[in-house]
């Protein structure tokens, strides 16, 4: 054997351990998207305890905003969509131990999450915001200079809403979701600081007390969640996502579950 | 195990303490004043008052008396705006505590009206005292003096029950309190200097109507 040859050879064996080595380490790397397409079926992580993204219909079947934008990316896909439930507590775990191949459960992003998994672009509005009578013309907080808003105490929208009313604004604190519902329904205050999820309920509930958003306080949409290191599922995801947001599919998941049209700036 | 205890961090929330405990003492003093008018008008429409304000009493009474306090206070902030009756939290707490001292105060006053011995209504009536007359000078100060503990506690009970207001958002000592723990976290320490100034809150009071009692009753 020549010096040239057992160079080769010697690169060979290299490439070859190192081959096996990155496989060892990254067995995510495998395509799921190949799978799923192979497989014909996806399966998704979906809520059933979170109305409206996911609840359980009288009709005993799952239904929300998350169930259908899980339905409609199996579609795109075209594959068929197998709803896993999950709590908001095994969702990442349900997805990290790849018993699913996506989370669609209105999970919101922040960078602990991001440590661990991947997310899609935005596919659901969720955010708190101020909500008000329709006509007032309030879009920001000193808008509510001298007006009384309802907040449930210790809520997120209800810190930051203390810091952010003008001096001579009143927040009034309610003990919870429910009393600060009924403040805002029987009158007792024309503004509330909540979730759009809340304010949906509101509207459906209470159409002659229609909560209209004037401002938003804190803003942090859903996402799908994947797992790390999948480029193709991730890319297709991606572009279902835009697809549904310019034909207006998403704009009707929208109306449909949560009252409203998407936000200006979704 | 029980975290360290951290009292220091209450202090820079003092004046939101302060605010909930002088509502508190505002909001006992002026329904005990208007809840015991109405149970003294109360105890006079059963014994002396004509019958139909006897009957209507005594449905109020029982109404008041059989239904949970938390329940009349959501039905009067709640519920009454329905029907076009919009008060504010402070003003819905106050009617709530002066309905609810009224009809149980109604009911303690007729116990020691009905106590007055007959002999003592006749001998005003002998001396052509009208019926007003009769109750007035000569029933309701024996009356109320022979009820005055049961009264005095009655008004500690309903002072103590006024923490239920901070459910529709009335400013109390409670509403303080659950604020505060909101902000902190620090529970422990909340709810214990909370339960502290009740506590003085109710020696306080006792004093005073002991006081008013030494005042009112010489001999009693």
């Amino acid at each position: 054997m020549n010096m040239v040859m057992r160079a080769a050879a010697k690169c060979t064996a290299l490439a070859l351990a190192g081959a096996v080595f990155a496989s060892a380490a990254l067995p995510a790397q495998a395509d799921t998207l190949a799978e799923i397409e192979k497989a014909k079926v996806i399966r998704i992580a979906v809520p059933q305890d979170f109305a409206p993204f996911g609840s359980v219909g009288p009709d005993l079947q799952p239904r929300g905003y998350d169930i259908d934008m899980a339905n409609y990316i199996a579609k795109q896909l075209g594959v068929k969509a197998q709803l896993v439930p999950v709590t908001s507590a095994n969702r990442i775990a349900y997805l990290q131990t790849h018993k699913v191949d996506l989370v669609i459960s209105s999970l919101g992003k922040n960078p602990e999450r991001e440590k661990v998994i991947d997310f899609s672009v935005p596919y659901a509005p969720f955010f708190s915001g101020v909500y008000g009578l329709n006509g007032d013309g309030v879009t920001a907080a000193a808008g509510l200079s001298g007006k009384t808003v309802g907040a449930t105490r210790g809520a997120i929208e209800e810190q930051e809403l203390t810091k952010l009313a003008p001096a001579d604004a009143t927040v009034k604190r309610f003990e919870d979701n429910n009393a600060t519902v009924s403040a805002f329904i029987s009158g007792q205050v024309d503004y509330i600081a909540t979730g759009n999820t809340v304010a949906a309920t509101v509207a459906e509930k209470s159409p002659s007390r229609k909560p209209e958003l004037k401002f938003v306080i804190k803003d942090s949409p859903c996402y799908v969640g994947l797992n790390k290191d999948e480029p193709a599922l991730l890319a297709k995801v991606n572009e279902i996502i835009t697809k549904a947001k310019a034909d207006g599919t998403l704009a009707k998941f929208s109306e449909t579950w949560l009252k409203a049209p998407l936000p200006a700036n979704f | 195990m029980i975290q360290q205890l951290n009292f220091g961090d209450l202090l820079p929330y003092w004046d939101v303490f302060a605010r909930g405990l002088v509502f508190t003492i505002v909001l006992t003093l002026t329904s005990t004043v208007a809840g015991l008018a109405l149970g003294t008008a109360g105890a006079w429409a059963r014994t002396f008052g004509p019958k139909w304000a006897g009957a209507v009493t005594r449905v109020y009474v029982e109404i008041i008396r059989n239904t949970p306090f938390i329940v009349q206070l959501f039905f009067i902030f709640f519920g009454l705006p329905a029907l076009g009756v919009k008060l504010s939290e402070d003003v819905a707490a106050f009617i709530a505590m002066v309905i609810n001292l009224g009809a149980y105060s109604t009911e303690i006053i007729r116990a020691g009206i009905e106590a007055v011995p007959k002999g003592h209504l006749e001998a005003g009536a002998s001396l052509a005292m009208s019926r007003w007359e009769i109750f007035r000078h000569i029933v309701l100060k024996p009356a109320l003096m022979k009820v005055y503990p049961a009264l005095s506690s009655q008004i500690v009970i309903v002072m103590l029950g006024s923490a239920v207001v901070s459910q529709i958002s009335a400013e109390d000592l409670t509403y303080a309190a659950n604020y505060i723990q909101s902000r902190n976290f620090r529970a422990f320490e909340v709810y214990i200097v909370a339960a502290f100034l009740y506590l003085l809150l109710a020696i306080g009071l006792r004093a005073l109507l002991r006081g008013i009692g030494r005042a009112m009753f010489p001999k009693g």
